[in-house]
C-alpha cells in the first residue's frame, strides 16, 4: 500500500477520533484515505487552510481525543502560529501533526525542512525511514504525545508518502473517547503571566524527552568498527543498502537527540559521517558533541544540502568520506537533447481558456498568480509570480501600488482564494488598489487529487453542504464589480474582462466551470471536436493555444481522442475549421 | 545491489503507470514477496513525464539508482530514451511502439526524433518492442495499453504469470476485468515472441 495509506491505517489502529487537514502533495492521501474508509467511525474534515485545520485538531486534543492534523511542509508555515504556542499549552489527548516534506520539490515551491520547525517549537519530531516504520511510528507518536503532554510531529518525506510497500497492519481500534473540555485558564489562556510559566515547563521537559526517545527505540546505535555513519529518515534506508559490515551505524528516527547518548557513540570512533536529506539538522548536533573527532557531511561539502538522496548518491558521499573505496554505482549520463515533457493543463481545462481570454483582454499586463493546476499557465505566458498560497492578490496590490504603469491582473483558484486569498482582497479594496482579480473557480481542489472544498457543495465525507458564494464573499469585501463568466464562452469572457479593465478600483471576474476531470467523473459527456482538413489553413492559432488534444502534421492541425469537447479551439480558429466531430 | 529485482516503469501522466505498479505490487503480495516502490503524484501527473520504481525483494529504500534497473518498461518510446540511463548493463527494456508528442513540440516547433532514431540512440540493449495500442484495441479498449505492456514484460520478471493475472483482476475496475485479462494475455504473447526471436 501507499505510505500515506499505511499512515492513515495506523491512525485507525491508534484509536483516533478526529482528523483534519488541508490538501498538499505529498500529504493529501492520508485524509483522503480516512474520509472514505469504513473500518472506524471518526470525525474527518478538509479544512479551509492549515491554520484552521491545526487549531481544530488541537482543540479536539485539548478535549481529550486522539487527533491528527495533516499538511505539507509549506502548510506548516500557515499553521506556524498555533504550532509555536501549542507546545506551551500542551495537550491531553494525543495530538499528531503530520507535516510531509518534499525534498527535490517534486510538487512544491520550496524544500524547507520541517525538523527545524519541531526544534523551533520544542516538540518531538519522528522521521521514518520506511513505509513500515512510518506506520509503526504513528502508534508511538500518539502515546508519546499523551505521555509527555506535547504535540508530536511526524515528518515523512515524498519517498515515504508516495512509496508503496507491503505493510504489516494491525486491526482498527475499537475504543472511542467523548470530548470534554476541562476549564484551566493557566493552561489554555496564554496571557503573559501564564505563558512565562508554561515556557519554563516546556523547557524543563526537553532533557527527559531526548532520553526517552532513545529508550523508546527511535534512535539506535550499533558499534561495528572505528568509523561510524549516522543517518536519519529515509537516508538511513539508503545507507543500509551500501554500508560495509565493519562500519558502525546510528539511526536517528526522532528529535530532540539525546546529546549524551550521541556523544558516547561518537567518541567510540575515529571518524563520523552524517547522511541526511535537506538541512544538516543531525550534523549540527554531531559536530557539537564530536570534539576533535572529524565529522563529514554537508558542512565539508561531501553531501548536498538540497534535493533528495538515493542509494547511488549515498554511496558517493561515503566514497568521498573514505568509508567506501569507491561508490560502486555506475554513473550513466542521461541521453541529451530530448524534447521536454513538462506537466500541462488537461485537454479542456477551463484554466487554459481563462488564461487565453486574459491575454486577449490584457495583452500587456503584469500577471501575478497562485498555487494550483493553473500555475501551469506559466507556459501560456500569463503567470508572472507564484510564491505561496493566496499571494496572487497581495502581490498584485503591492505591484499596483508600486507605480507600475501596466494593468495588474492576477489569477487565483477557488480553493486558494478560500485558503488565504480573501484577506488580500479585503486589504486591496480597503487600501484602494486598482487591479483585476480573476478567480478560476472549478469547484474543487484539483491539483492535489480533487478534494472537495466549501465551493463544492459537499464535505470530506460526502455530506451535502451549502456551497459558499464567491460572489457574495467578494461583495462583502467591498468589491462592487463582481461578474461571473463561463470561460468556455471565450467571447463573453473577453468582453467581461475588457469592461473590468476600463473600470476603476478592484474588479473581480469569477471564471466558473468544473474541472474536466471531476466533470467527467460526475458523468458529464461533451461531444469531441474535429478539424476540417480542407478548411484548415495551417495557421497554428489552435496549436499555440496549447491544448494537448491538438496536434499538427503536414501543415494541418488535427484533434486526437484526448479532446474533452470544451469547444474553445473552435472559437479561436480564424478559418472556422473546427467544429463538433461528425461521426461517419 | 542488494539482490533485488528492480523494475522502472516510465510513461506520460495519464497512461496508467500507477495502476501498472499497483498490479506489480499486488502480484508480489500474492507471492509473499517484499516489495518497495516509489511513484510520481501531484503536478507532474498532468501529462508530464512520470516514473514508477518497483523493487522486488529489496532490503533498503524504494528508489532505483541510475544504471541499476533490471527491467525498464516504457509506455512511450520518447520516455524510453529519456530514462534509458537507468537500465543496468545487461538489463532488458520493453517499450511501446508509439510516441505521444509533447505539446510544447507543436507549440514551439521543436524537433522530435523518429522512432528509428530513438531505437538507434537506445544503443545495443535487449529491447522488446510492443504495439501496445493495437493490442489493447484488439483486447477491447485502447485504455488497456498499460496492462498489455505488463503482459509483454511479464516473461522478463521473477513473478509467475498466474500471480500477475490474479493481481490484474484485483486492481482494475470490476467492469473491465475481462478486457484487461485479454490485454495482459495479448501482451504476454508479444513478449514471448521477443524472447524466442
Ligand atoms: S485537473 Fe482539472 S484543473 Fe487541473 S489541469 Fe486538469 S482540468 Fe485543469
Ligand atoms: S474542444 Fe479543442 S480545446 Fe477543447 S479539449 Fe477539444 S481539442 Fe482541446
Amino acid at each position: 500500500m501507499l505510505g500515506n495509506e499505511g499512515i492513515a491505517h495506523a491512525c485507525l489502529e491508534a484509536n483516533i477520533d478526529f482528523a483534519s487537514g488541508y490538501p498538499g502533495t505529498p500529504s493529501s492521501e492520508v485524509i483522503d484515505t480516512l474520509r472514505v474508509q469504513q473500518e472506524r467511525r471518526l470525525y474527518v474534515e478538509w479544512s479551509v487552510n492549515e491554520k484552521v485545520a491545526f487549531e481544530n485538531a488541537l482543540a479536539a486534543a485539548w478535549c481529550g481525543l486522539r487527533a491528527l492534523v495533516t499538511m505539507k511542509h509549506v502548510g506548516l508555515n500557515v499553521a506556524a502560529d498555533p504550532l509555536m504556542t501549542s507546545a506551551y499549552t500542551g495537550v491531553t489527548g494525543g495530538f499528531v501533526i503530520l507535516a510531509a516534506d518534499d525534498p527535490f520539490a517534486h510538487s512544491s515551491q520550496n524544500e524547507q525542512d520541517s525538523r527545524r520547525y519541531a526544534h523551533f517549537a520544542r516538540i518531538p519530531c519522528l522521521d521514518p525511514a520506511s513505509v513500515q516504520e512510518a506506520h509503526d511510528m504513528i502508534a508511538g507518536a500518539f502515546s508519546l504525545s499523551e505521555e509527555v503532554g506535547l504535540p508530536v510531529m511526524v515528518r515523512p518525506t515524498t519517498r515515504i508518502c508516495h512509496s508503496k510497500s507491503d505493510v504489516a497492519l494491525g486491526p482498527a481500534g475499537t475504543e472511542h473517547r467523548e470530548g470534554q473540555f476541562h476549564r484551566d485558564p493557566k493552561q489554555y489562556v496564554v496571557i503573559p503571566a501564564h505563558t512565562r510559566v508554561l515556557h519554563t515547563k516546556l523547557n524543563a521537559k526537553q532533557r527527559d524527552l531526548a532520553v526517552r526517545l532513545v529508550e523508546l527505540g527511535f534512535n539506535t546505535a550499533d558499534v561495528r568498527g572505528k568509523i561510524a555513519v549516522i543517518a536519519s529518515g529515509i537516508a538511513a534506508a539508503y545507507v543500509s543498502e551500501v554500508i560495509p559490515e565493519d562500519v558502525s551505524v546510528a539511526t536517528i528516527g526522532a528529535y530532540p537527540i539525546d546529546e549524551e547518548w550521541l556523544a558516547a557513540f561518537v567518541r567510540q570512533h575515529d571518524a563520523v559521517v552524517v547522511v541526511e536529506e535537506l538541512d544538516p539538522v543531525v550534523e549540527e548536533v554531531v559536530r557539537q558533541v564530536a570534539g576533535d573527532i572529524p565529522v563529514s557531511g554537508k558542512k565539508n561539502g561531501y553531501a548536498p544540502r538540497e534535493g533528495e538522496l538515493n542509494p547511488a548518491a549515498v554511496a558517493g558521499i561515503l566514497a568521498r568520506a573514505g568509508v567506501l573505496a569507491e561508490s560502486g554505482f555506475p554513473a550513466p549520463e542521461p541521453v541529451p537533447d530530448l524534447p521536454p515533457r513538462p506537466p500541462i493543463l488537461c485537454a479542456g481545462c477551463m484554466h487554459r481558456a481563462a488564461f487565453y481570454a486574459i491575454k486577449k483582454a490584457f495583452p500587456d499586463a503584469v500577471y501575478p498568480s497562485d498555487i494550483g493546476c493553473y500555475t501551469l499557465g506559466l507556459q501560456l505566458g500569463v503567470v508572472d509570480t507564484t510564491i505561496c498560497m493566496g499571494a496572487s492578490i497581495t502581490v498584485a496590490s503591492g505591484i499596483a501600488h508600486s507605480g507600475e504603469p501596466r494593468d495588474v491582473v492576477c489569477t487565483i483558484g477557488d480553493s486558494t482564494f478560500l485558503h488565504t486569498g480573501i484577506q488580500g482582497l479585503m486589504n486591496a479594496v480597503y487600501n484602494g488598489a486598482t487591479m483585476t482579480v480573476v478567480i478560476l473557480d472549478n469547484r474543487i481542489t484539483a491539483m492535489t487529487g480533487h478534494q472537495p472544498n466549501p465551493t463544492t457543495g459537499q464535505t470530506a465525507c460526502g455530506v451535502e453542504s451549502v456551497p459558499v458564494s464567491l460572489d457574495a464573499i467578494c461583495r462583502a469585501c467591498g468589491v462592487s464589480f463582481v461578474e461571473t463568466v463561463d470561460p468556455y464562452d471565450l467571447t463573453a469572457t473577453i468582453e467581461c474582462l475588457k469592461v473590468a479593465r476600463g473600470t476603476a478600483g478592484v474588479k473581480v471576474v469569477i471564471a466558473k466551470q468544473p474541472c474536466v476531470i471531476s466533470a467527467r467523473r460526475a458523468g458529464v459527456k461533451r461531444k469531441a471536436f474535429a478539424v476540417d482538413a480542407d478548411a484548415c489553413t495551417g495557421c497554428r492559432a489552435c496549436v499555440r493555444f496549447g491544448c494537448p488534444a491538438i496536434e499538427f502534421a503536414d501543415e494541418k492541425a488535427y484533434i486526437t481522442d484526448l479532446c474533452a469537447g470544451c469547444g474553445v479551439c473552435a472559437e479561436i480558429c480564424p478559418a472556422g475549421a473546427i467544429s463538433v466531430e461528425v461521426k461517419q | 545491489m542488494t539482490g533485488s529485482f528492480d523494475i522502472l516503469i516510465v510513461g506520460v501522466g495519464g497512461q496508467g503507470t500507477i495502476l501498472a505498479s499497483n498490479v506489480l505490487g499486488e502480484a508480489c503480495l500474492i507471492e509473499g514477496r517484499h516489495v518497495a516502490g516509489a511513484e510520481t503524484h501531484g503536478m507532474a501527473q498532468r501529462g508530464g513525464s512520470v516514473e514508477s520504481h518497483i523493487r522486488i525483494d529489496a532490503a533498503g529504500g524504494p528508489l532505483i539508482s541510475p544504471g541499476t534497473a533490471d527491467l525498464l518498461i516504457a509506455f512511450d518510446l520518447l520516455e524510453a530514451l529519456r530514462y534509458r540511463h537507468f537500465l543496468a548493463p545487461g538489463g532488458v527494456m520493453v517499450a511501446a511502439e508509439q510516441i505521444i508528442v509533447p505539446t510544447p513540440v507543436f507549440q514551439q516547433k521543436l524537433a522530435i526524433p523518429t522512432p528509428e532514431a530513438i531505437i538507434e540512440r537506445l544503443g545495443g540493449i535487449e529491447l522488446c518492442r510492443v504495439d501496445a495500442a493495437a493490442l489493447a484495441v484488439e483486447a477491447g479498449s485502447i485504455l488497456a495499453q498499460n496492462i498489455v505492456m505488463l503482459g509483454a514484460a511479464s516473461g522478463f520478471m521473477p513473478l509467475a504469470a498466474g500471480s500477475l493475472i490474479k493481481a490484474v483482476m484485483r486492481c482494475v475496475p470490476p467492469k473491465t476485468v475481462a478486457i484487461n485479462v485479454a490485454a495482459f494475455e495479448k501482451g504476454m504473447d508479444a513478449g514471448e515472441a521477443c524472447r524466442t526471436a
